[in-house]
């Protein structure tokens, strides 16, 4: 757990990054920060793993005050992947993942069964445990560095930018990677990107900074469907994609299955739970993904005069938001 | 004609066998010596200014003052003191050989790329951990390129050691001035080359198996393909 | 302590009770050094950009140019004795040659330093390869090139001081027959007045580029 208490950092030259900020980033869940560039996300990741230090409040660390911890163990047991990837160009892929481990001491054997696991996790051959990061491509890259962050089984993750410099596939690829990982693993995240679409689909609660100050700290979904105030609307709204989910009627994207047996079948828990928990063909799609997001289902019955007639997963919306953004 | 040509210098090199061999070890102890005793202090000092920047500009400016004073003056100037022979000139060359070693390991230490220093800093390294997994390892073959530079100096500013007694090769030189022998300062003026191309060579050659080491792509020296062709 | 007191002072008593002679050595000092080098510089940049535009050229001129820089200085004026005998010319020639090579490698290694995306945005502007170089490889290079030659003068300042071994005059003069009489305070003064000219010509150089507007760190030559 992390938690923000009334956080004000100034730096040395009198820039101040951030101001006042709290929140709380429960056990177990993915928070990320997303905002305009300079609004201080990659300050309040520094705040958590001391590489800086706040002028005003207080950071929590698992409940603890973290200046009350020591700053070389607090950052071995916090994972970090830093903006600019850092990976050590001098080392191989192999001792870049190893390097926390070594540190702490694990035995050779265990470093070795880690980092195989975790070139596996990342989808890389174990060929490449023997390369120079000059070798690699940038996506590779990126994902070295993450598996270096959780090379030590760290229970708190800070991401700053992970998947930033890739092309939309490639990225697209990683996410839908880390979040099959992240239920694997369980970790408490800390993700910073500056695009909303990413934060949508990373993130439990999403924290949208303005210049130093947190504007909403919501669930995706409230986000989408309650922005707080314009500022909010606009980033989202920026995206023409979004615009185009709210005139969108779901019954041009939903499955209609062949016979309706087999679709009461299939999504009958979902469609007893009230209105709520189901969707008329002639909503929009923006309310369909809201209301995906806040149900545990990633199915949502679409029900006319009372009878099941197909259903709407998150894949469904996703791509058509695909190429509705392409065009 | 060619064996014409060359057979002077050939009947020198095996008349003047045994000397030119002693006067060559002399010139690689003096060399040896003056490494020895200029690459830690120099290493020494370019570590202990990364600390500091003002000392780093200042430590950087004496050594580039050293160099400027001429080496026949500097050993002229020390004899009162140190006496004739070796002293002064290893002392001399000692100082020469501060500048690039100084200024390389500074840079080497330095000009690690940031956000490396700061992964380091966010993985938990402590300062110490950072400069001997990160920095020094990726200082080294800009450090070795440093001692390079200077061994390519101390090679030739021991030649003109020999006028204060200091022997080595510089002696068949000025003798050969003296004597009006151009055969002889052929032959001296060619091993002495020799002798600095080949630790040029040398130290090049690891240099460049520590960057490969480093996982820099280099274009490869012949020796250097052999020697990892041999590994 | 006492000692180098001492012998600085009795150095610089020589020294005044000599001008006239002081001033005919570093006269002849100076000549051999900054015409030896004007002479290089103005025939090592030509020929450097030159051979920075062909490939062929190219690679041969930098190694034998790294392998002349190895060459001991004294192994360089040595070897003048045998061709041309002994005297101003053979001195001249040496240091001509000595400083050549180190300004022709920066030169070479400048112009080949600037980055391909500048030169590409400079041809998508539609620059022609004079104009190319004349307004992007040549200024950026610049930095280097006067690195070079203010390596080379500062080497040819105290390589001058040699030439008198082969009769080549300037203040080796003092300095040598200082030493073959033990006569420390006329080395001090020779010695020393070589430190300042070199000092002194470094930091001119370092206006000059300064003045052509070039933005290169002062310590920017550093050794690869
Ligand atoms: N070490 C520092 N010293 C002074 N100012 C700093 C420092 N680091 C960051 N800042 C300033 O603090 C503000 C917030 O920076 P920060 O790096 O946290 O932004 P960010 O939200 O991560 O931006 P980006 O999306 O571009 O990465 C900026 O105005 C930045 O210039
Ligand atoms: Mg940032």
């Amino acid at each position: 757990m992390i938690e923000f208490e009334d956080v004000t950092k100034v730096y040395p030259d009198g820039t101040k990054a951030i101001e006042d900020i709290s929140f709380t980033v429960e056990e177990g869940t993915t928070t990320v920060l997303v905002g305009p560039s300079g609004c201080g996300k990659t300050t309040s990741m520094k705040l958590v793993n001391r590489l800086e230090e706040p002028t005003e409040g207080t950071v929590y660390v698992n409940g603890t005050d973290n200046q009350e911890l020591d700053k070389i163990d607090l950052r071995r047991t916090i994972g970090y992947v830093i903006q600019e990837i850092g990976l050590f160009d001098h080392m191989t892929v192999g001792e870049n993942i190893a390097t926390v481990p070594e540190l702490v001491g694990w035995d050779q054997s265990r470093i070795d069964d880690r980092v195989d696991e975790l070139l596996e996790l990342m989808d890389l051959s174990s060929d490449y445990r023997n390369q120079y990061p000059r070798e690699l491509s940038g996506g590779q890259r990126q994902r070295i560095g993450v598996a270096r962050a959780l090379a030590a089984d760290p229970d708190i993750l800070l991401m700053d930018e992970p998947f930033g410099a890739l092309d939309p596939i490639t990225r697209e690829n990683l996410q839908d990677e880390f979040l099959q990982i992240q239920e694997r693993i369980n970790t408490t995240i800390l993700f910073v990107t500056h695009s909303i679409d990413e934060a949508l689909k990373m993130g439990d609660r999403i924290a949208i900074f303005d210049v130093g100050e947190i504007v909403q700290y919501d669930t995706p979904a409230e986000i989408l469907s309650n922005p707080k105030n314009e500022f909010v609307e606009n980033f989202i709204g920026e995206n023409q994609a979004f615009k185009q989910l709210s005139i969108t009627r779901v019954r041009e994207v939903m499955d209609e299955p062949q016979d309706h047996e087999s679709a009461s079948a299939e999504v009958a828990p979902a469609a007893d739970g009230g209105e709520y928990y189901s969707i008329s063909p002639d909503n929009s799609l923006q309310l369909g993904l809201t209301r995906l997001l806040s149900i545990e289902h990633t199915t949502l019955p679409v029900v006319e005069d009372g009878e099941v007639i197909g259903y709407l997963t998150e894949d469904h919306v996703r791509s058509y938001f695909d190429s509705a953004g392409e065009q | 004609m060619e064996p014409l040509f060359i057979s002077p210098y050939i009947e020198f090199v095996t008349e003047n066998f045994d000397q030119l061999v002693a006067r060559l070890v002399e010139h690689i102890l003096i060399t040896a010596e003056t490494v020895l005793i200029a690459v830690p202090i120099a290493v020494g000092l370019g570590v202990l200014i990364t600390y500091n920047d003002r000392a780093a500009t200042a430590v950087l400016w004496a050594a580039g003052i050293a160099m400027t004073i001429p080496s026949l003056a500097a050993f002229g100037l020390l004899v009162p003191f140190l006496g004739i022979g070796s002293d002064p000139v290893v002392f001399t060359l000692v100082l020469y050989s501060q500048l690039p070693v100084i200024r390389n390991t500074y840079v080497g230490l330095t000009g690690v790329e940031e956000a490396m220093k700061e992964a380091g800093r966010g993985l938990g390294m402590t300062r110490r951990q950072r400069l001997r997994r990160i920095q020094i390892p990726m200082a080294l073959p800009i450090i070795l390129a440093g001692v390079r530079n200077a061994v390519v100096i101390v090679v030739g500013v021991a030649a003109v050691g020999a006028y204060i007694g200091a022997g080595g090769l510089g002696e068949f030189i000025f003798n050969g001035i003296r004597q009006g022998d151009s055969v002889m300062i052929v032959v001296a003026t060619v091993v002495v080359s020799l002798l600095a191309l080949a630790a040029d060579y040398g130290i090049a050659t690891v240099e460049q198996l520590l960057r490969i080491h480093n996982g820099e792509e280099v274009e490869q020296r012949v020796s250097t393909q052999l020697i990892e062709r041999a590994v | 302590m006492a000692g180098v007191v001492s012998t600085t002072l009795s150095g610089i008593r020589y020294l005044l009770n000599h001008l006239p002679e002081f001033w005919e050595l570093l006269a002849e000092h100076m000549v051999l050094v900054i015409v030896s080098e004007m002479l290089a510089v103005s025939i090592a940049i030509p020929l450097g950009v030159i051979a920075a535009r062909h490939e062929k050229l190219k690679s041969p001129i930098l190694s034998v140019g790294n392998v002349a820089q190895t060459i001991p200085p004294l192994a360089v004026i040595a070897l003048m004795f045998p061709i041309l005998g002994l005297g101003f010319l053979p001195s001249f020639v040496a240091l001509f040659i000595y400083a050549l090579l180190p300004v022709m490698v920066n030169t070479i290694t400048g112009l080949e330093s600037v980055e391909e995306g500048t030169i590409d945005a400079a041809k998508g502007m539609g620059m022609t390869q004079n104009e190319r170089l004349t307004k992007i490889r040549f200024p950026l290079a610049l930095p280097v090139i006067f690195a070079g030659i203010r390596t080379s003068t500062v080497i040819n300042v105290g390589t001058a001081y040699l030439a008198f071994f082969i009769g080549g005059g300037g203040l080796g003069a003092w300095v040598i027959s200082g030493i073959n009489l033990f006569n420390m305070p006329q080395v001090f003064a020779g010695a020393i007045s070589g430190a300042v000219l070199a000092i002194s010509l470094d930091l001119i150089l370092a206006a000059v580029e300064n003045r052509l507007g070039s933005t290169g760190p002062a310590s920017a030559q550093v050794a690869a």
